[in-house]
């Protein structure tokens, strides 16, 4: 089913897109999305399929839980935001605050996104969150990041330059972050180290890449394990000694 | 534990007449207070421990146990308190941030004893609560600005507008966001219980929303705060409104930190975290950078809830609380919470919880005023926090502008607290603030959701006696009613905020 956007308030274009999921379409397709806010969100019918072409706005498929959802152009903020389960692909760049506070489910970005990507990312029992992002990302990547993993392959970004921006992982406590190089220290927060890279979790994250590759028809393969850093948090109570009674 | 130069709070005296080794006192203090020694087949106590929760002197059945202030004195001093000479060797000590629970316990005034109820004698005539029927129905959530009313093609009056989703409190007394994690399983299950026999609402806090706790779910608000803990599109529509958590009065503008320790399996199923993880919530949203941005959030959580649900938006009284207060109404929120400088709390830094925010009373009539003068009063109710202690409080409170309130304390005291603000230890002896399961079979869910349900009946009936006594028979007639108010003992500048009179005028 089609649903032409254009002049839609995001009210009446989210009512549209729950009517058709409740009479049973499971696959829609959005077309001239104007910036609309919450296109997706709350949707819960893990079959459902929805395509937009145009920008869709901010908190795209917030508090989701199931869908897939490809847009065929660029996202804006929020993308992905306390959301619990399904697939979003975004063939361009993503804003910030992407996957924020995401709980489980997959976010593949082809492009850049901006800063505060993947803010307290938690894991639990079945739900595993994944953010790829193909070229960079900006300050606070990871922040308080409980759980999942926040990958950055840095494509199309000179060999020489940094992929991410400040602060990463700062009060980060649980999951796993893989950034291409360079990235250095003063980049780092003071919560996560440098991990070696050995074989198992090569072949753990490059299970992760396959996926991504195959959405975008970008070859797995070229991601090689030396062109990456591993970082995980130093403590899983970082807190702990904060406090006396 | 016996801490070098910190002395002891408390000392545990024994009367060994009445003693009959029973060993109660051992059994129900978990600071281990007192201990048996089977040698000398005698019970015996160090006060160094003692917390001062009374839960072995109320359960001696002889009465044997007495409990005082430490006799120990040092020389009087009004400027080092013994608190603050204590405070400074537990750093010391410790090297950390100190911790304490509760609200504060510093003397700030408390405006509620400054402000006097007005009562009718002779020109406009008492009624008889007794007697009279008494309207304390509540409705919680944005007002039309105006209301437009159509003939039907039945030829019948309806209302042409439309109304959007409202809370309908049978008292405007809800109990405050505690979450099941801060507090025990039992303590949460009859916060719900209660809320649903007594018509009014339990908050989830930050913690989840039970699956056993489900069935209660039409009296529950659920909360969304930073941590996102349990946050998910089910969670929103099940319960009955949503609230986004911005601050606490306890602790305004920092987070919080559930430690590892009290994630259990439960805990880690409703808050949805692994067992064994600290809960940390960040001090800000970081989906929230300004009033534009907690916009975005309410609409999402609208949109994810249909437009089904009031969300609140829960601040902390802090010195600009009028200007926030307005901007989380034009913001779309249909209930802003304000919570006080005496809000209570599970854990906080001792020294953000005493010096931190503004007493809900200058916070609430400041927030009242302002949303009037905006002509943008009715778009949100306004629910305050922060330490009601009686009736009295209550009707003093919705006189200045509230439309309901919230208690914690309170709540927690009916349960059996005694405020020995040590909640964040997980020993609570009550079966109240701690998740060990020897702690928390102390506290029965029946008996709690009685005690609840009984302190909001004794509390709603002393309302209808004082509305009685004011010669009106709504609360709505008191609501924001600030001459059936005076004050006493306080600055002209004050009384300008509050926006009453002196006593006498």
């Amino acid at each position: 089913m089609r649903i032409d956007a254009t002049d839609l308030h995001y009210r009446d274009l989210n009512a549209k897109v729950r009517a058709a999921l409740e009479a049973g379409e499971r696959e829609l397709v959005i077309e001239n999305a104007r910036g609309q806010r919450y296109i997706g969100t709350g949707v819960t019918c893990p079959q459902a399929k929805i395509e937009i072409t145009g920008i869709p706005g901010n908190d795209l498929a917030a508090f989701t839980s199931g869908p897939r959802i490809v847009v065929r152009g660029n996202a804006q903020d929020a993308v992905g935001n306390t959301m619990n389960a399904g697939t979003l692909v975004i063939h361009g760049d993503a804003g910030d605050l992407l996957g924020h506070s995401m709980r489980g489910g997959t976010i593949y970005v082809k492009g850049s996104a901006g800063y505060r990507v993947g803010i307290h990312m938690k894991a639990y029992g079945q739900r595993f969150p994944v953010v790829v992002v193909g070229g960079a990302v900006k300050d606070y990547a990871g922040e308080y990041m409980a759980g999942g993993l926040l990958v950055v392959l840095g494509q199309g970004v000179p060999r020489d330059q940094s992929v991410a921006g400040r602060y990463v992982g700062t009060g980060m406590h649980n999951g796993e972050m893989w950034v291409r190089k360079p990235i250095s220290a003063h980049q780092l927060g003071k919560e996560v180290g440098l991990v070696p890279i050995g074989d198992a979790e090569w072949e753990a994250f490059h299970g992760h890449l396959a996926p991504y590759g195959a959405e975008f028809g970008i070859d797995a393969g070229q991601f090689k394990r030396d062109d990456f850093v591993l970082l995980r948090p130093t403590s899983h109570r970082p807190y702990g000694t904060l406090y006396v009674y | 534990m016996r801490r070098w130069l910190v002395q002891p709070e408390f000392k545990v005296e024994r009367d060994l007449e009445r003693c009959i080794q029973c060993q109660v006192c051992v059994r129900q203090c978990a600071n281990d207070v007192h201990s048996y020694d089977e040698e000398d087949e005698q019970v015996s106590s160090d006060g160094a421990c003692c917390v001062g929760c009374h839960r072995c002197a109320t359960l001696c059945p002889t009465g044997a146990i007495s409990i005082s202030r430490s006799q120990l004195e040092f020389k009087p001093n009004a400027n080092w308190t013994p608190e603050s000479i204590r405070n400074v060797y537990k750093q010391a000590e410790g090297g950390g941030v100190l911790l304490s629970a509760m609200g504060t316990d510093r003397p700030w005034r408390v405006y509620w004893d400054h402000l006097l109820l007005n009562a009718s004698q002779v020109t406009n005539p008492s009624i008889d609560p007794l007697r009279e029927p008494m309207e304390l129905v509540t409705y919680l959530g944005r007002k039309p600005d105006q209301i437009r009313v159509e003939r039907g093609p039945d030829g019948k009056v309806r209302l042409a507008t439309e109304i959007t989703p409202q809370l309908k409190l049978q008292t405007p007394i809800m109990f405050s966001a505690m979450s099941y994690g801060s507090i025990s399983y039992n303590a949460s299950q009859a916060l719900a219980r209660a809320a649903k026999a007594a018509g009014t609402f339990a908050n989830t806090g930050e913690g989840g929303l039970h699956p056993d706790f489900r069935q209660y779910a039409s009296n529950m608000i659920v909360q969304v705060a930073s941590g996102r803990f349990g946050v998910d599109p089910d969670y929103l529509n099940v319960a009955a409104a949503v609230e986004i958590k911005i601050g606490q009065g306890a602790k305004p503008g920092i987070g919080g930190h559930l430690p590892g320790e009290k994630v259990d399996a439960a805990i880690s199923r409703t808050r949805m975290i692994p067992q064994g993880s600290d809960a940390i919530s960040p001090a800000p949203h970081h989906d929230i950078y300004s009033i534009e941005d907690l916009r975005q959030l309410i609409y999402a959580i609208k949109e994810t809830t249909q437009h089904r649900k009031p969300v609140s938006v829960k601040i902390a009284a802090v010195h600009n609380v009028s200007a926030i207060a307005s901007g989380a109404v034009r913001a779309g929120a249909d209930i802003v919470a304000i919570d006080g400088l005496r809000g209570g709390t599970g854990a906080a830094p001792t020294t953000i919880r005493d010096n931190v925010g503004i007493p809900i009373e200058l916070a609430l009539a400041a927030v009242d005023s302002r949303l009037r003068e905006e002509g943008i009063r009715n778009q949100a109710s306004i629910v305050a926090a922060g330490s009601f202690r009686s009736a009295a409080d209550v009707a003093k409170a919705i006189a200045l502008g509230a439309d309901a309130v919230y208690i914690g304390t309170s709540a927690c005291v009916a349960m059996g607290c005694h405020l020995c603000q040590r909640c964040y230890t997980g020993k609570c002896n009550w079966g109240i603030a701690t998740q060990d399961p020897f702690l928390t079979k102390r506290l029965n869910p029946d008996v709690a959701t009685r005690r609840l349900t009984n302190l909001l009946r004794g509390w709603s009936l002393e309302i209808k006696e004082m509305l009685g006594m004011m010669g009106v028979n709504a609360i709505e007639s008191l609501r924001g009613n600030r001459e059936h108010l005076r004050a006493v003992g306080l600055s002209d500048r004050e009384m300008v905020i509050l926006g009453v009179k002196p006593a006498g005028e």
